[in-house]
């Protein structure tokens, strides 16, 4: 069964057409993965799956529940997490502060028993901070529990923000290039990560990645975009020989065709 | 250097780090109970009214603190719900209210009417923002001489004596009861500010403060959760107020100024953005500057016979106040003391640089 439809989506930005009649499908634990030279419109969608942007055309349906209807900040609610490209993280806020932040969805208690501190908020505060520590173990974070996040390294940051979207328990995770500025092993470790989330937590994974290694190695299916249009949708292997996405890739080869032929 | 260990999720949820913060405060709060003592021993009464003023300005910082500090939005405008709370609890008082329903009634109702004020110009950002409450706060002066019948106008008002079940208490008569009562508001303040803190709610409202975008992303609501920091922050401001009006005696129209507002946004500033402490230490400092200007011109003038009486003096060293620590020292007074705690917890290891970071009370701004 699909978890996330999206179908026929337009999105224009004044003359732009940033996405264009897109439509896919991610199914119930799946790995899905969108890839596309810049611009293609990859983080748009993510973008409009979040509901910060509104699409012109096209319908957001997820477990069968219009996206559309609802505002950025009630999105969570449908159980979708994120993590953002360049890493929005609480920077002055220790990790386990802004992983509980995560938390914020599964929150009962209102302001006036949060002032008091009413036994009730004491009570919940305990489970969030049970169910942080399940994603701090999973992601080896025991380190940095206390640290601030402005003191600490760009590999980790990402991490954090990955156990962020982690502690929201969601059913389907938005990863915005998850493997930009990591080393060569941090890659191999979020790889892991992606593969044990998908398997262990039983978590849908909807993702944008530049770096085809990880992507072959962890998505069942990949969609190919350039200039916000659909190329080509397949397993890695397809799509990375598709005549199509290796034109958007690499050029025709034929001088003739380009419009700014060096003459 | 002090190790904790954690052995419970208890530790992450309670007030203080570990016991030897727990005896730190415990003495704290000794000191500020026995503080009257000294007072009393030697017969004046005058330094503690200050020290009263003190704790009514760290008031209304902590609402201030709460809302720039912790919720990344400046205001100018928080003379305003000062003198909302002051004028709401002189009416109240002398519609017959007993103070000790009059006084909270009067916070509240400051914060509701605040965020109501609040609520059209919460869509806006930064420095935007700031000049709406701005605005509001040039107003403030003109729209009590305008509700004459309830303010007094220019003429002013008379602020009833505090009484709680028969027991008078007037800044004059009562300095000591009035420290009291004062010190108690002060302290269930920060008690709830401190809960807060460790809190889903104040968790949301550092997340806004630190990236908007993200804190939507994880399902806060903005426009619900900057009208709850308004209304706490406008609450604290009114309540200051209320305490204010009874410290002053007598308010007019030019009471609850623009200056007021500006101060209140100095201090904390000054005290450091970001830390309950920082309102505490703005207050003294914004407190103890007078006096010690006074207390200098009477020095010079007695001992020295120099008579220096520059106007504007006062704000004149304010200002430089001001620009020198946002040069030298933007985490303020309390970031100033951390620093001096970790470069001897850490001894001989402190590195000049290991409080950089980003500067982000303002980074709301980026998104939209």
């Amino acid at each position: 069964m699909s978890l996330l439809e999206i179908e026929n989506v337009t999105l224009r930005f004044g003359g732009l057409v940033a996405v264009d009649n897109v439509s896919l499908k991610v199914n119930e634990g799946e790995v899905f993965a969108l890839v596309g030279p810049n611009g293609a419109g990859k983080s748009t969608i993510f973008n409009l799956i979040s509901r910060f942007y509104d699409p012109a055309e096209g319908s957001i349906r997820f477990e069968g529940n219009d996206l559309l209807k609802s505002n950025a900040d009630q999105v969570p609610s449908f159980s979708i997490a994120r993590t953002f490209q360049n890493i929005e993280l609480f920077e002055q806020a220790t990790v386990l502060q802004n992983l509980l932040v995560g938390r914020h969805r599964h929150r009962q208690t209102g302001m006036f028993s949060n002032i008091i501190f009413s036994p009730k908020t004491y009570r919940e505060e305990l489970c969030h901070r049970a169910a942080v520590e399940e994603v701090i173990e999973f992601l080896n974070l025991q380190p940095y529990r206390d640290k601030m996040i402005g003191g600490l390294p760009y590999g980790v940051r990402k991490v954090v923000e990955l156990g962020r979207a982690l502690a929201s328990e969601p059913k389907l995770l938005l990863l915005d290039e998850p493997a930009s500025g990591l080393s060569v092993e941090e890659t191999q470790d979020m790889a892991f990560w992606i593969e044990d989330i998908q398997t262990q937590m039983g978590i849908s994974i909807l993702m944008v990645e530049h770096d085809m290694g990880l992507v072959s190695a962890v998505s069942g299916r990949v969609m190919a975009l350039s200039d916000g249009k659909e190329l080509a949708t397949g397993t890695p292997a397809e799509v990375q020989s598709h005549p199509a996405v290796i034109e958007a890739y690499l050029g025709t080869g034929d001088i003739s065709k380009t419009g700014t032929s060096r003459a | 250097m002090q190790f904790v260990f954690k052995t419970s999720y208890d530790a992450d949820i309670s007030l203080f780090k570990h016991g030897a913060q727990a005896v730190w405060y415990g003495l704290l709060l000794l000191l500020v109970l026995s503080t009257p003592l000294y007072f009393v021993a030697i017969d004046d009464a005058y330094l503690l009214g200050e020290i009263t003023g003190i704790l009514i300005l760290a008031i209304a910082g902590m609402g201030l603190m709460l809302l720039t500090g912790h919720t990344g939005l400046p205001s100018l405008g928080h003379a305003t719900f000062m003198a909302l709370g002051c004028y709401l609890n002189i009416n109240l008082l002398s519609e017959g209210v007993p103070w000790i329903v009059a006084f909270p009634l009067s916070g509240l109702m400051a914060g509701v009417l605040g965020t109501m004020i609040a609520l059209p110009v919460l869509r806006l950002h930064g420095v935007y923002l700031a000049l709406a409450t701005l605005a509001m706060s040039m107003l403030t002066s003109d729209f009590v001489v305008i509700a004459e019948p309830w303010t007094g106008g220019i003429a002013g008002a008379v602020v009833p004596d505090i009484n709680i079940f028969g027991m008078e208490i007037n800044r004059y008569s009562t300095p000591y009861k009035f420290y009291y009562l004062v010190l108690l508001v002060t302290i269930l303040l920060v008690w709830f500010y401190r809960n807060l803190l460790r809190s889903p709610t104040g968790r949301s409202f550092t997340a806004i403060r630190d990236s908007e975008i993200s804190a939507r992303a994880m399902g806060i609501n903005l426009m619900r959760t900057k009208a709850m920091s308004f209304f706490l922050s406008a609450t604290a401001a009114g309540l200051s107020g209320a305490l204010f009006g009874h410290s002053a005696g007598y308010v007019t129209n030019e009471t609850f100024d623009l200056v007021m507002s500006i101060t209140l946004l100095l201090m904390i500033v000054i005290g450091g953005l970001g830390f309950i402490h920082g309102a505490f230490f703005g207050a003294v400092v914004v407190g103890i500057i007078p006096v010690a200007i006074a207390n200098g011109r009477t020095f010079l003038a007695t001992t020295f016979d120099v008579n220096i009486n520059v106007p504007g003096l006062e704000s004149a060293l304010f200002a430089f106040i001001l620009i020198c620590f946002i040069l030298f020292e933007p985490m303020g007074l309390y970031g100033r003391w951390l620093k001096i705690r970790t470069y001897f917890e850490l001894f001989p290891f402190y590195r000049k640089d290991m409080f950089k970071r980003q500067k982000s009370y303002l980074k709301t701004d980026r998104l939209q």
